[in-house]
C-alpha cells in the first residue's frame, strides 16, 4: 500500500451562483487518521468532501494532498478514491469488472487486472460472488464491492460519502466496525461524511463538526463530546444543555449570565468573544437532583416529562427562565427518590461542569 | 380475541350482493385488451394468412389451399432483389438514425442542465411530427429538386457546374427522407434510458480515471443499449414496412417489399400480396427476435 497522505484545506470556499456552501474553511487532516465530517444536511460537509475528491471545483483557496496542490487535478490523479453514497456500482458489470474498472481505464491488461480484482474481492470476502452483478447483492455486500473498487488503485486517501446511510441499523454497526478495522490495517487516511453523531464518535480520530458552511469544531471525539466549542456543537452532539443569557458579572475567573426573565448561572472562565451575551453548556448526565451549595450552579425546576430509557431516566424540566433542559439520571439514582411530571425539583451541578461556549466568527 | 363492533355498522339494510365466481374477475379484467388485440391484430393477421393460400385470377379470388402464392413469391428473383434492397435501406437508415439519435439524446440528457430546457428542446424535436408524413416527405422535393434550393445554391456559388442529379429521386433521397422521418423514434427511447443513468455512475467512472471517451464507451453506451434496442425495433420495422417514402423519394426507381405489395394490391392480386405480407411478417419478427437476443430490454418496460 502506498503512503497515507496528509490532507490540508487552506481557506477553501465553494460558491454556487449566489449562495456560498462553504465559507473559507481551513483544516489539517493528519496522514493515516480517520476523519469524520459531521453536521446536519446542507452544512457543506458533502461539498467539502467532493472538493477534496475533485468532483467539485474549488471556488477559492487550496486543497493540498501531501505537499501537492491538487485543485486542478482530475480525481484519478489526486491519489484519492471516493466511495459514493449510493455506492454507484456499474449495474452492467459483474463484481470483477466493477472492481477492475479503474485498472482497465489505466490500460492494465485483462488477466492482470482480473487477478488483482479477484485478490481484492477475496480480501473483502466477496470471492464467491465474483461473477454476479451488483443488483444481486445485499446492501452490505454492495458496500464492500464499492470499497474494493475504491481501494484497488491503492489511494493515499479514501473519501466516503455517507457510506452507512443506506444500511439497516444492525448492519450499520457491523460495517462501522469493518470500516474502522480496515482503516487501521491499511493505515490510510479516511475522510468520512456523516450526519450521525454515534458514527462519528465510534470511528473518528478527528471529528469536524460543520454548520452553515463553517467549521464549528475540529477535535478528537473525546474533546468534542466533553468540551463542545460552540452552542451548535453542544446541541448537535445531543448530550448537553445550552443556557444562553446576558453577561451580568465577571469576577475573577467566574463569568455570570442572566437568563432572559430568570435565573443567574455562573461558569469558570471568560468567554473568548466580546459579545454581551454568552452560552453555557452542561452535560445532561452531570446534573444532580439536589440543592446547590453555591449560587449560580443550580436552579429549581418543574418536571415536564419523565422518560424511562432502561439504564437511565430522562427528565425534561423547565424553570428559572430556562425553557428546555434535560436531565439524564442513572436508573438507580432516579428510583431512590422518583419524581413525576409537575413536581418541583432542585437541580445542581459541579463547578467544572458548566462550560463557556465560543462563537464561530461569521 | 376481542371483537370490536361499531354500533350501527353492519346492521344496515341488507345489500344485494352480486357474487362472482372467484375465477371470473381476472378474465373480465383481461377482456377489453384481448378484444382489441384479437379484433384488430390477430384476426387481420389470420385473414392475411388464410387469403395467402387462396387462388386468384385477374378478376376474382377463389377460396382454396394452394402454396402457389408462396412459391411464386419466394421463387422469383425480383422478390429477393426487393428484399435485399429493403434490407439495405433498413441497415443504412438504422445506422444513421442510431448515430444521430444517440448524439441528440446524449446532448439532451447530459449537456442540457435544466429540466425545463430539456423539455423545451425535446418538444422542439417533436415539432415536425405535427405535420403528416407525406407532407414532410414532399417538402424535400423543392429542397432537393433539379432546380431546388440545394442545387441552385451550389450552382450559383460556382461549386458545381450543373445541378446534381442524384439529390432527388434516388436512393440517397429515400435514405435522407427516412432518416428525417424516423430519427425521433431512436431519440426518444435512448433519451429515456440515458435519463435513467445515475449521474453518480459517471462520477464514479471519472473517479476511476476514465476519460470522457472511456466513460462513454464503458459506462454510458452499455447502459443505453436497451434504449438503442427499442429504437432499433421501431426504426427497422418502420423502414421494412415503408412504401410511400420509397415511392415518392425514389420517383419509382427503387423498390421495397411494401411497395411491391402495394403494386400487387393495385393489380387486385390480393393472395399474392398476402403471401408477401406473411413472409415480411416472419422476416421482421425474426429481426426483432435477433435484436432481443442481443440486448435485454426487459428492464426498460
Amino acid at each position: 500500500m502506498s503512503q497515507a497522505a496528509e490532507i490540508e484545506l487552506a481557506s477553501v470556499s465553494k460558491v454556487y451562483g449566489t449562495t456560498t456552501a462553504v465559507h473559507a474553511i481551513s483544516l489539517k487532516i493528519p496522514a493515516g487518521s480517520y476523519c469524520c465530517f459531521l453536521g446536519p444536511s446542507g452544512c457543506g460537509k458533502t461539498s467539502t468532501l467532493r472538493m477534496i475528491a475533485g468532483h467539485e471545483t474549488v471556488s477559492e483557496g487550496d486543497i493540498l494532498l501531501g505537499n501537492t496542490i491538487v485543485n486542478d487535478l482530475p480525481p484519478a490523479r489526486r491519489g484519492t478514491a471516493m466511495m459514493f453514497q449510493s455506492y454507484a456500482l456499474f449495474p452492467h458489470l459483474d463484481l470483477v469488472d466493477n472492481v477492475a474498472f479503474s485498472l482497465k481505464m489505466q490500460g492494465v491488461d485483462k488477466t492482470e487486472r482480473r487477478n488483482a480484482a479477484l485478490a481484492m474481492l477475496k480480501r473483502m470476502q466477496l470471492e464467491p460472488y465474483a461473477t454476479r452483478r451488483p443488483a444481486q447483492l445485499s446492501g452490505g455486500q454492495q458496500q464492500r464491492v464499492a470499497l474494493a473498487r475504491a481501494l484497488i488503485t491503492r489511494p493515499q486517501a479514501l473519501l466516503l460519502d455517507e457510506p452507512l446511510s443506506a444500511l439497516d441499523p444492525f448492519l450499520k454497526i457491523r460495517m462501522r466496525a469493518e470500516l474502522k478495522s480496515l482503516q487501521t490495517s491499511l493505515g490510510m487516511t479516511f475522510v468520512h461524511v456523516t450526519h450521525s453523531q454515534d458514527e462519528a464518535m465510534a470511528l473518528a480520530d478527528l471529528i469536524v463538526v460543520m454548520n452553515d458552511g463553517r467549521i464549528e469544531q475540529a477535535a478528537n471525539p473525546r474533546t468534542v463530546f466533553e468540551r463542545p466549542a460552540t452552542a451548535f456543537v453542544a446541541q448537535f452532539m445531543g448530550n448537553h444543555n445550552v443556557i444562553s443569557g446576558r453577561i451580568v458579572e465577571r469576577s475573577g475567573d467566574l463569568t455570570t449570565i442572566e437568563v432572559n426573565g430568570g435565573g443567574r448561572f455562573s461558569a469558570v472562565g471568560v468567554p473568548e468573544h466580546e459579545d454581551t451575551h454568552a452560552d453555557f453548556a452542561l452535560r445532561t448526565d452531570h446534573i444532580r437532583m439536589a440543592a446547590s451549595d453555591t449560587s449560580g450552579f443550580g436552579f429549581t425546576a418543574v418536571v415536564q416529562n419523565v422518560e424511562d430509557l432502561g439504564a437511565s431516566v430522562k427528565l425534561s424540566v423547565a424553570g428559572a427562565g430556562v425553557e428546555e433542559f434535560t436531565v439524564v439520571l442513572r436508573d438507580a439514582d432516579f428510583y431512590r427518590s422518583p419524581v413525576k411530571a409537575g413536581d418541583a425539583v432542585p437541580l445542581s451541578w459541579g463547578k467544572d461542569d458548566a462550560i463557556i461556549l465560543g462563537r464561530v466568527p461569521k | 380475541m376481542v371483537t370490536v363492533r361499531l354500533i350501527g355498522a353492519g346492521d344496515g339494510k341488507p345489500k344485494r350482493e352480486i357474487r362472482l365466481p372467484g375465477w371470473l374477475p381476472p378474465y373480465l379484467q383481461a377482456t377489453p385488451l384481448a378484444l382489441i388485440l384479437g379484433g384488430f391484430l390477430l384476426l387481420p393477421i389470420l385473414m392475411i394468412i388464410v387469403v395467402s393460400f387462396w387462388d386468384y385470377d385477374f378478376a376474382q379470388m377463389y377460396p382454396d389451399f394452394v402454396s402457389m402464392n408462396y412459391v411464386d413469391t419466394l421463387g422469383s428473383w425480383v422478390t429477393w432483389k426487393t428484399y435485399l434492397n429493403t434490407l439495405k435501406f433498413a441497415a443504412i437508415v438504422w445506422l444513421l438514425t442510431l448515430v444521430i439519435g444517440f448524439w441528440v439524446a446524449y446532448f439532451l440528457a447530459f449537456h442540457v442542465r435544466t429540466a425545463a430546457m430539456q423539455m423545451v428542446l425535446f418538444l422542439i424535436c417533436t415539432v415536425p411530427f405535427m405535420t403528416s408524413n407525406i407532407i414532410r416527405m414532399i417538402s424535400w422535393i423543392p429542397v432537393l429538386g433539379r432546380n431546388g434550393l440545394v442545387n441552385t445554391a451550389l450552382v450559383k456559388a460556382g461549386i458545381v457546374p450543373q445541378p446534381i442529379e442524384w439529390l432527388l429521386y434516388s436512393d440517397f433521397a429515400v435514405v435522407l427522407a427516412m432518416v428525417h422521418l424516423y430519427t425521433l423514434f431512436m431519440v426518444t427511447p435512448i433519451f429515456n434510458t440515458l435519463m435513467r443513468i445515475d449521474k453518480s455512475l459517471i462520477e464514479a467512472a471519472r473517479d476511476g480515471g476514465a476519460s470522457g471517451w472511456q466513460t462513454l464507451t464503458n459506462v454510458i453506451i452499455p447502459l443505453a443499449k436497451p434504449g438503442m434496442a427499442i429504437g432499433t425495433i421501431f426504426v427497422v420495422t418502420l423502414v421494412m414496412a415503408d412504401f410511400s417514402t420509397v415511392q415518392v423519394m425514389s420517383g419509382g426507381q427503387s423498390a421495397s417489399v411494401a411497395l411491391m405489395m402495394k403494386n400487387q394490391m393495385s393489380l387486385l392480386q390480393y393472395p399474392a400480396a398476402a403471401a408477401n405480407a406473411a413472409v415480411l411478417l416472419v422476416v421482421v419478427l425474426l429481426m426483432v427476435a435477433a435484436i432481443l437476443r442481443v440486448v435485454d430490454i426487459r428492464k426498460e418496460l
